[in-house]
């Protein structure tokens, strides 16, 4: 049988919905609704064939595909080089991203539908633009390909946070915009000067190039050049004195939104630092290793720390975000299979748990039009179920056993003590202020002195149970049965060890 | 010389300027003859086809020998046909704009002396492509610039119009006058205005005190040819030109005859300066030696042109300074003098033309409707005219560079020659794209007041054809030449030959 279309049609799937939502009339609320639905649902099955597709023993290689796009003349070089090509794929790590993306894609479509509360024909025209610029960046086997998949999803999120959101969502639409384009524009730099030095940007050639004693850059190129990586990533991820840009898109934009931002977009980070930034430049990593253990430990403590003074819900998750991040750091830094599958598998269970949580906090906020924890509290009272599901999701985020933040966080420790004690056992303390903040929280929302005004609050109902079912669903299985996430894994992992020589 | 002499010559060669000139003479006469109070509409359209029909037979010439008539006073070489082409696309975008701008004030009496001077205009630039002389080159230059202040003027009781053409004539004069007198230099040194006898005579003798002689001639030449570019520091009179002047005009300015400037700037650096050899390092051509001076500028251009546009409130003021900005990317490439530098300089113009020429649709439309220029005057356009902003917005993210857009493409194109070659030209690229990134902030202003501000007037707008025309093909060509940009870079390699014969 032949795949090798799957990935196309995987990732410009939306693109259907966005011609059919193009020529809707404005006022048909409903049916734009259920459209802009159904239209993350090919891109969704599609991915969950493809974890089948590996489950059942056969090759991921099968989806590969590779055309001739682009050819930059003029540059005096033979045929092969300076040439863009179309080339998507995927491997273990790439497929559990899209099938991350995608399940949280569709479950942000339902988030919308309910939440939104005006003009979905176009919020929903740009939430599937932001789709295919995500599931492309995922499966892009070359890095002006993921580029420009990487900038597709800058635009139509702008305009989701600038004019969905919240009271200043113009500044955070900027704020936004600007601090991705400095970061874009730092991975653009590096991405040109690798194409201009090896004539190609292909992943897996320039991950095989580097690793040769006679490729054709400097080693303090090479250092220049993953300084850059780190940066560009670093905004994204978003690594400590970058990350102010995020705080303000946590809060501003509409639940919906965030739940793609911090459950996906944030992730492009952590993909491109494991996959270019360890894969393509592992000498430089390994140098630099202490130093982004550091910056991981500052994040998890400097995150958590503010995590526990703030008085929104939305800037505690926030905060909790940029502390998890701190884990993915922690655990690359460590360089060894523990560390890396803990940062990877963290990625994903922060994506399924942040997911989770803002689709709480759409849900609190649209009964009650509040966030503030000084506001809520004894909701237990009136929506027991989503007090429920709250408090589950806050225990999944402080990394509580037989949950999915469990698995990821014990690695990633596991494998930074094996290699740098010292910074690993000051980390551990955010773990303990993780549960301190969290608790605190989640506590005061679920339970505390009741407010009158909520009493009558319905609870979950309907369609909101879709998402939450799931996301709870998957990060229990994680939890308990990790295999779903380390057999994709192992020759990713295989792979960047041998990278790093380890 | 003899009648046959002259009958010798491959006059088919020209027959895109003699379309040009044949139609500008008969709009001329038909103005005249016309009834007083007939529309003149009807001029414009008989100039938009035979725009068509010169850049069908410019096709018809593509692919053929270098043609040289009287001594390389016109050659029709892969250059001229590649940048003759973009020429006629940009002045036919234009006229499509004039055909549908309704002045609110004193035009309609000269308004088919604006159709016939834009192809004059327009010869001047076809002409500047095509020369292989320093006095064509000139003569070229000067129907291209003085066209173009009377129609900066055109609206005679219009005080902006006024100003803008007064600020043109002085500030063209000069740099005129100061490119003129470098040329002097280059043919008192030569004793030949033959671009390629300098360029031989130039290589061949290496005096010290010529060599001090011929940077000075550099600096002045492209000191004059910079205020044409509208490069910093000599690019003051560009927002004053660009809001006074009627805005097919400001179209003009900013597309047509910014390319044309470039085509006299890379024809006369690349033969002349790139064959003089400096003083002291007698291996490296003036050229090289001025590389740096050149980078400055292309910095300043980028720099001045992004940052100043920030706090424009005028949104052709804004777009004066986007197109500064813009002629300092294109200096970047000018600047890293690679081999692929043609491609770069021809299709970000391309490209630039493309979404340039959409924007100032819609700019035209929307001031037209809400009679002042003001960038608030877009605030709702996507509740008054979905179609309107959304075409606008792709236009200016193809102006910011994202991709899926022919300006992201012309910008890698730019990169790769930054980052080729055997000195990399790591600060200035990084310059260039870190200013890139500042212009994301007035791009998306403009953004903003279109999708999230409420319109302060509710009336929709009635689009003339000829803008229709033109936002089609802005916004297919920006999307096609972003999404396959091969199409036009094969044709240029294919049918182009890649402008080797630029130098024989």
């Amino acid at each position: 049988m032949n795949l090798t279309s799957v990935l196309s049609i995987l990732v410009f799937s939306p693109l259907l919905g966005i011609v059919v939502l193009a020529f809707m009339p404005k006022t048909a609320d409903k049916s734009i609704k259920v459209v802009g639905f159904l239209a993350t649902l090919p891109a969704l099955l599609l991915a969950l064939a493809a974890y089948l597709h590996f489950q059942w023993g056969k090759d991921l290689a099968d989806f590969t595909v590779s055309a001739k796009w682009i050819q930059f003349h003029g540059i005096n070089a033979p045929e092969p080089y300076f040439s863009v090509y179309y080339e998507l794929g995927l491997s273990g790590f790439q497929l559990l991203l899209v099938v991350l993306t995608a399940v949280v894609a569709s479950l942000s479509a339902i988030a919308g539908a309910k939440f939104v509360k005006k003009e979905w024909k176009g919020y929903f025209m740009l939430f599937l633009l932001l789709e295919i610029g995500m599931l492309g960046v995922f499966t892009a086997e070359n890095l002006i390909l993921f580029f420009i998949f990487f900038e597709i999803t800058l635009i139509p999120t702008f305009f989701l946070i600038g004019k969905w959101g919240y009271f200043e969502k113009e500044k955070a639409a900027y704020s936004f915009l600007i601090y991705n384009g400095l970061g874009s524009a730092i991975l653009l730099i590096v991405i040109m000067i690798l194409f201009a030095k090896t004539g190609s940007t292909n992943i897996d050639y320039l991950t095989q190039l580097m690793a040769k004693p006679e490729a054709p850059l400097s080693s303090d190129l090479k250092m220049g050049l993953f300084i850059g990586l780190l940066l560009a990533f670093g905004v994204k991820l978003p690594i400590f004195p970058l990350h102010s840009w995020m705080l303000k898109v946590h809060v501003q934009a509409p639940p919906s939104v965030v739940m793609i931002h911090s459950g996906i977009l944030l992730k492009i980070g952590a993909y491109g630092l494991i996959r270019f930034g360890m894969g393509i430049f592992p000498e430089q990593f390994g140098t630099l290793a202490t130093l982004i253990a550091v910056l991981g430990v500052i994040n998890l403590l400097y995150g958590a720390y503010l995590a526990f003074i703030q008085t929104d819900f939305k800037m505690v998750l926030a905060y909790s975000s940029i502390s998890h991040m701190g884990i993915v750091l922690i655990g690359l830094a460590a360089m060894n299979e523990a560390g890396v599958q803990g940062a990877i598998f963290q990625v994903i269970s922060h994506g399924l748990i942040s997911a989770l949580l803002f689709f709480l906090v759409g849900v609190l906020y649209e009964r009650t039009d509040t966030s503030l924890l000084e506001n809520l509290g004894g909701m237990a009272k009136g929506m027991p179920i989503a007090a429920g599901f709250l408090l589950a999701a806050g225990l999944a985020s402080l990394g509580l056993p037989g949950m999915s933040g469990f698995v990821s966080e014990f690695m990633a420790f596991l494998g930074l003590f094996k290699e740098m004690p010292v910074i690993a056992a000051v980390g551990t303390l955010g773990i303990i202020m993780t549960a301190a903040y969290l608790l605190r929280s989640v506590l005061g929302i679920t339970y505390g002195r009741a407010h009158r005004e909520f009493a009558g609050v319905l609870d979950l109902k309907g369609v909101e149970f879709v998402p939450v079912l799931v996301l709870m669903l998957l990060i229990v299985l994680i939890g308990v049965y990790p295999s779903v996430l380390s057999a994709p894994l192992k020759t990713t992992l295989e792979t960047i060890m041998l990278g790093i020589g380890g | 010389m003899s009648l046959e002499t002259l009958q010798q010559f491959n006059w088919s060669a020209m027959t895109p300027e003699f379309i040009i000139l044949g139609v500008a003479a008969l709009i001329t006469l038909l103005d005249l003859f016309m009834p007083k109070n007939q529309d003149r509409r009807i001029l414009g359209w008989i100039g938009i086809v035979a725009i068509i029909a010169a850049i069908v037979s410019v096709l018809n010439l593509v692919g053929g020998p270098v043609t040289s008539i009287l001594d390389d006073s016109f050659r029709l070489d892969s250059f001229a046909m590649g940048f003759k082409l973009l020429l006629l696309v940009g002045a036919g975008l234009v006229m499509l704009l004039a055909v549908s701008y309704e002045a609110k004030d004193g035009l309609e009496e000269y308004r088919g002396e604006f159709y016939y001077l834009f192809l004059s205009a327009l010869l001047g630039g076809m002409i500047m492509t095509s020369s292989g002389d320093l006095i064509t080159l000139f003569i070229g230059l000067e129907l291209l610039t003085v066209s173009s202040y009377i129609l900066a003027g055109i609206r005679k009781y219009h005080l902006e119009s006024n100003e803008s053409a007064m600020k043109y004539v002085i500030n063209g004069g000069i740099s005129t006058a100061i490119t003129l007198f470098g040329m002097s230099y280059v043919y008192g040194l030569t004793g030949s205005t033959n671009l390629v006898k300098i360029a031989t005579s130039l290589s061949t003798v290496a005096d010290g005190q010529q060599s001090y002689l011929l940077t000075l001639a550099f600096l002045m030449v492209f000191v004059g040819l910079a205020f044409k570019l509208g490069a910093a520091p000599f690019h003051m009179w560009a927002p004053d030109v660009y809001q006074g002047a009627p805005t097919p005009v400001t179209a003009f300015l900013s597309v047509v005859s910014k390319t044309a400037g470039f085509v006299i700037v890379l024809r006369i650096l690349l033969t002349v300066f790139l064959a003089a050899v400096s003083v002291g390092d007698t291996e490296k051509p003036i050229l090289l030696e001025m590389q740096d001076y050149i980078a400055f500028i292309a910095g300043a251009t980028m720099i001045i042109g992004n940052v100043v546009a920030l706090k424009q409130s005028n949104i052709k003021r804004m777009f004066a300074y986007s197109s500064i900005a813009h002629a300092g990317y294109i200096l970047v490439a000018l600047t890293t003098l690679n081999s692929n530098i043609f491609y770069s300089i021809w299709f970000y113009l391309l490209a630039y033309l493309l979404m340039n020429m959409g924007a100032f649709a819609i700019i035209q439309v929307v001031t037209e409707k809400s009679g002042s220029a003001k960038i608030a005057d877009f605030a709702g356009l996507y509740r008054r005219s979905p179609v309107l902003a959304v075409v606008m917005g792709l236009l200016l993210v193809s102006l910011a560079g994202f991709p899926g857009t022919a300006g992201f493409i012309g910008k890698l194109n730019i990169f790769i020659g930054a980052f080729t070659g055997s000195t990399p030209h790591y600060v200035l690229a990084s310059l260039m794209i870190a200013t890139t990134v500042v212009s994301y902030f007035y791009y998306f202003g403009v953004m903003t007041q279109m999708f999230f501000r409420p319109a302060c007037d509710d009336s929709k707008f009635k689009i003339p054809a000829g803008i229709l025309i033109v936002l089609l093909v802005a916004v297919v060509g920006s999307v096609l030449f972003g999404v396959m940009p091969n199409i036009a870079l094969d044709f240029m390699q294919n049918n182009l030959n890649n402008l080797a014969d630029f130098f024989s």
